[in-house]
């Protein structure tokens, strides 16, 4: 079992696999998830590797498979996915049976969705005919009464729409004359609905007006083959005269794509034609249903084992990507791995290996070395599905250096608590704490679902820490005793009204006094008093001091825990001189000064106050102890930095707050400042010395090693390298302790966010209520109550919109600020890279991702 | 039997809301019922016809019962919503279960 204070141990190994043995052993360790490969060929190219053909098989099967599942999907047919069943890496002959099956299954799949098209082509055509033939027949049924002489036809149906086809009318009527020369042709076809005015434009154009085109609409969508979209067309007659004309608008028909089929003039053949074409439609429907047939039996079926093939074909691929990374040896006969291992799992590796070896059959067992490094080894934190969301929370941040010390354990604690103190409201606590706890309840069935909304991802990873942020916002809540900005009286107000009925009745505001029998005396058990809700003029006044002072102890007390963790540092690397010269400095300054000043202020709330003996008295000593003589701690805390002492304005309070205050606070100050130069030089003194000791001790030896005749010079770096590193060393270090001096006001001052946001909150939730839910509550009558079914619909929007989410999602912004500059800043250096191990869960969740 | 009017959305949207509603205007009638400070300043009190004191309290006290029996009327209409939204639910479920 690793820990989760630090990353796991983790060691280099060398594999030795023989070559039978390999690809079992391999596809073991990918089960396992616990071992990562280093590339040991990294300037060959992925075209020159060993088992490039293998890959390059396995990428043509995933094609076939992806076209399959492309054409299931295409059906709509269910892909069936057995869940906790998943197929073991085949053996490698298994791979020869699947791509004969996967080759089978497409060339059918291809023949039968040639076919189809071929016959939907078939059918397209014989229904366009079958609706030329239908239209032609109302163009020419139309004056089937006249005489059958051409002319009069074409008058007829010249003047059958004056208004749209003036130019027709003009055609015809000076056709009338030429009568006898008149021998008319027409072609017939059909078109896309979207080209008619084109078409008809074109035509006129191209031909001055000498034809003439009826047209019109097919009413059902024809399905084009080819793409299978359903598209409308249109039905046209282009009646012309001479072979010129007739030319030119069969070349405009092609221009424009319209299919032209041949019509009969005579009404009885038309007739005949069409009672054919109708016979023959009814045989293709036959034969398309037949097809669809068979072509959906073959994907049932190929869809009953679809998941299974990809995870088989997909482990495959990645075992020989995996292969390709070893080296062969000289005699080919075994392979060579390099490996990044958890020291504590080195056991389970070790079995699995035996067990791949059994079932390859192969008699030499593997042998896994352990060898010395001086590489930096991954960053490996063994997590749960609890831990996973808050490491990741770290990571975003950067990778922890190998061994360091990992601030999440300690985040998911701080994380949800600082962001309570921002969020604090029991009601939007409540309704967060019900979605992450919904969340996790139905953790299963959701996982199941596999929903594939990016924020729902991010909602779902995160689901323990927005329960747990829902549950520390309620406990604030209940401090700051704000229910939708309203407050909870459980245990009874310590605060009542001692004003007689004529001062009540005269005065629009009036101050309850604690120092006084209006306050018991008892202070409310839990949290905020109730009665600060109706002291509409300084509930905000008094709320920010509670709040300020609470932002600046929280994060005082947050920043000296990070200080401390880097102590941990220090001590796990053996780094002694960062001990003195850097932890003890900095907790001091920090302490000297921030933590004195967090001192103060409890000072300050225990030692003034009314005395419940003596209340409202006038006594000097007890005026000195009472909340007039309370001092600014803000002024208190400026003039301690600058050494200042202002002479107390009121004349009946004392100077200080405790006896010695301002020589205390005059030797904290100066020792603080004193630890500044220390942070600055200490090191770059430490690490100069100790160069200086071994150079002397360097000269020794080669003197001596020159004394006794040996040849020496090479094992001395040149001297310059020093100075270079030291001067390195010290603006390091400028830059470190600047950034801590600096930080450490500014990162203090920075917490203060968690009362603006605290207050913002409050503030905001009120807002809501005050503009809409009271609204809903004026009405003196009973029609209120549908009135607030109304009003508080829209009031729940809101606060779910704007209080939950928004500042849900701002405060968590904050928090996440907080923790990465404010706390890791003093003990993490996340410079180190993350463990990737070879697992088959990984990849086949990476490609499951990737293809959707 | 029955028609479907809501889709899914809708309808989980609307069971939410009522069940929350219920809770809530239940909970803010009872307050109301037993006179709870916190809600004096939601109250519909005209500020111009209560001179004395004891106006003011017998406005109170009436805004106090007209709001708790308003609140539970609410609460009572968000039953119904409750009732029909969870009735579309389940109509839609069983639809998406059948095909």
């Amino acid at each position: 079992m690793g820990s989760l204070f630090r990353s796991e141990e983790m060691t280099l190994c060398q594999l030795f696999l023989q070559s039978e043995a390999a690809y079992a052993c391999v596809s073991e360790l990918g089960e396992l998830g616990l071992v990562q490969f280093r590339d040991l060929n990294p300037d060959v190219n992925a075209f020159q590797r060993k088992f490039v053909n293998e890959v390059r098989r396995c990428d043509e099967m995933e094609r076939k498979l992806r076209y399959l599942e492309k054409e299931i999907r295409r059906d709509g047919i269910p892909m069936l996915e057995i869940p906790g069943e998943c197929p073991e890496a085949p053996q490698p002959r298994e791979m020869i049976d699947l791509e004969a099956t996967f080759e089978k299954l497409e060339n059918e799949l291809r023949e039968v969705n040639q076919n189809a098209e071929a016959l939907k082509r078939n059918f397209l055509e014989l229904t366009e005919l079958k609706h030329i033939l239908r239209k032609t027949q109302v163009f020419f049924d139309e004056h089937e009464g006249g005489a059958n002489t051409t002319e009069s036809m074409t008058r007829a149906l010249i003047s059958d729409d004056p208004n749209r086809h003036i130019g027709h009318v003009q055609l015809g009527l000076r056709d009338k004359q030429e009568s006898l020369e008149f021998l008319p042709c027409f072609v017939a076809g059909v078109i896309l609905r979207e080209r008619i005015p084109a078409f008809e434009r074109m035509l006129w154009r191209a031909c001055r007006g000498n034809v003439f085109l009826r047209q019109a609409e097919i009413d059902t969508p024809l399905e084009d083959p080819s793409s299978s979209d359903q598209v409308f067309k249109s039905v046209f007659i282009i009646f012309f005269q001479g072979d010129q004309l007739k030319t030119r608008v069969k070349k405009i028909c092609e221009g424009f794509r319209a299919t032209l089929y041949p019509c009969p003039e005579a009404p009885a053949d038309r007739r005949e034609m069409a009672m054919g074409v109708m016979t023959r439609i009814e045989d293709l429907n036959t034969v398309l249903g037949q097809t669809q047939d068979h072509r959906h039996r073959v994907l049932v079926a190929a869809a009953k084992n679809i998941k299974n093939w990809f995870v088989k074909v997909r482990k495959i691929k990645a075992i020989y990507h995996t292969l390709n990374l070893f080296n062969l040896d000289v005699t080919q006969k075994c392979l060579i791995a390099e490996c990044w291992v958890p020291a504590l799992d080195l056991e389970t590796i070790q079995l699995a290996l035996r067990r791949g070896t059994e079932r390859s059959g192969s008699s030499v067992p593997p042998i896994l070395n352990r060898m010395e490094t001086l590489e930096d080894p991954p960053t490996y934190n063994r997590t749960n599905k609890f831990t996973f969301a808050f490491q990741n929370l770290i990571y975003a941040y950067g990778v922890a250096t190998y061994r360091e010390v990992n601030p999440a354990p300690y985040t998911i604690i701080t994380f949800p608590f600082l962001f309570a103190v921002m969020f604090g409201d029991l009601g939007h606590g409540a309704l967060m704490a019900a979605f992450g706890f919904w969340m996790c309840y139905k953790e299963k069935p959701l996982q199941a679902k596999k929903i594939d909304s990016e924020i729902w991802t991010i909602f779902f990873g995160g689901r323990y820490i927005i329960l747990l942020m829902g549950l520390f916002s309620m406990y604030t809540g209940l401090i700051y005793n704000d229910i939708f900005s309203k407050s909870l009286n459980i245990f009874g107000s310590a605060w009542r009204n001692n004003y007689n009925q004529s001062t009540l009745e005269s005065n629009k505001m009036l101050q309850l006094n604690p120092d006084s029998d209006a306050y018991t005396q008892t202070p409310y058990p839990f949290g905020i008093d109730p009665v600060w809700q109706l002291a509409e003029a300084n509930k905000i006044i008094f709320m920010n001091a509670y709040k300020m002072k609470i932002s600046i102890i929280i994060g005082v007390f947050h920043m000296l825990f990070g200080v401390c963790l880097s102590l941990w540092n220090h001590l796990y690397f053996k780094r002694r001189i960062s001990i003195y010269v850097e932890f003890i400095p900095q907790i001091l300054f920090l302490v000297l000064l921030f933590f004195y000043m967090v001192l103060l202020m409890f000072i300050k709330w225990t030692s003034y106050g009314p005395n419940a003996a003596h209340l409202g008295s006038d006594d000097p000593e007890i005026v000195k102890t009472s909340a007039y003589c309370a001092p600014s701690i803000l002024i208190t805390f400026i003039n301690m930095m600058l050494f200042k002492t202002d002479p107390n304005t009121r004349p009946q309070c004392n100077d200080n707050m405790y006896a010695g205050q301002i020589g205390l606070q005059k030797f904290f100050v100066i020792v603080a400042l004193m630890c500044v130069p220390v942070m600055l030089f200490g090191k770059p003194y430490f690490i100069m010395k100790e160069q200086k000791e071994r150079a002397r001790q360097g000269h020794q030896t080669i003197e001596g090693a020159a004394e006794n005749g040996a040849a020496g010079g090479a094992a001395l770096p040149p001297p310059q390298h020093h100075d270079e590193d030291i001067t390195e060393v010290f603006i390091h270090q400028a830059i470190h302790t600047i950034e801590y001096v600096l930080g450490s006001i500014s990162h203090t001052a920075s917490y203060l966010r968690l009362w603006a946001l605290s207050l913002a909150h409050a503030q905001l939730a009120e807002v809501a209520w005050n503009m809409l839910l009271r609204k809903g509550l004026m009405s003196r009558d009973f029609e209120g109550g549908i009135f607030l079914y109304v009003v508080f619909a829209g009031w729940a929007a809101i606060s779910v919109s704007i209080l939950v989410l928004m500042e849900g999602l701002s405060a968590f912004l904050h928090t996440l600020r907080l923790h990465w500059v404010e706390f890791q800043s003093k003990f993490y250096s996340g410079e180190g890279y993350l463990f990737q191990p070879f697992s088959f869960e990984v990849i086949l969740d990476s490609a499951g991702q990737g293809e959707e | 039997m029955g028609m479907k009017f809501c889709g899914p959305k809708l309808s989980l949207c609307g069971l939410v809301l009522s069940v929350w509603g219920i809770i809530q205007l239940t909970l803010m009638g009872v307050f109301y019922y037993i006179r709870a400070v916190a809600l004096l300043e939601d109250l519909p009190i005209d500020e111009k016809s209560t001179h004395t004191i004891e106006d003011f309290i017998s406005a109170a006290e009436n805004g106090y019962t007209q709001n708790a029996y308003n609140c539970w009327i609410a609460a009572l209409l968000y039953v119904i919503t409750l009732v029909v939204s969870g009735h579309q639910f389940w109509m839609n479920n069983r639809s998406s279960v059948s095909m």
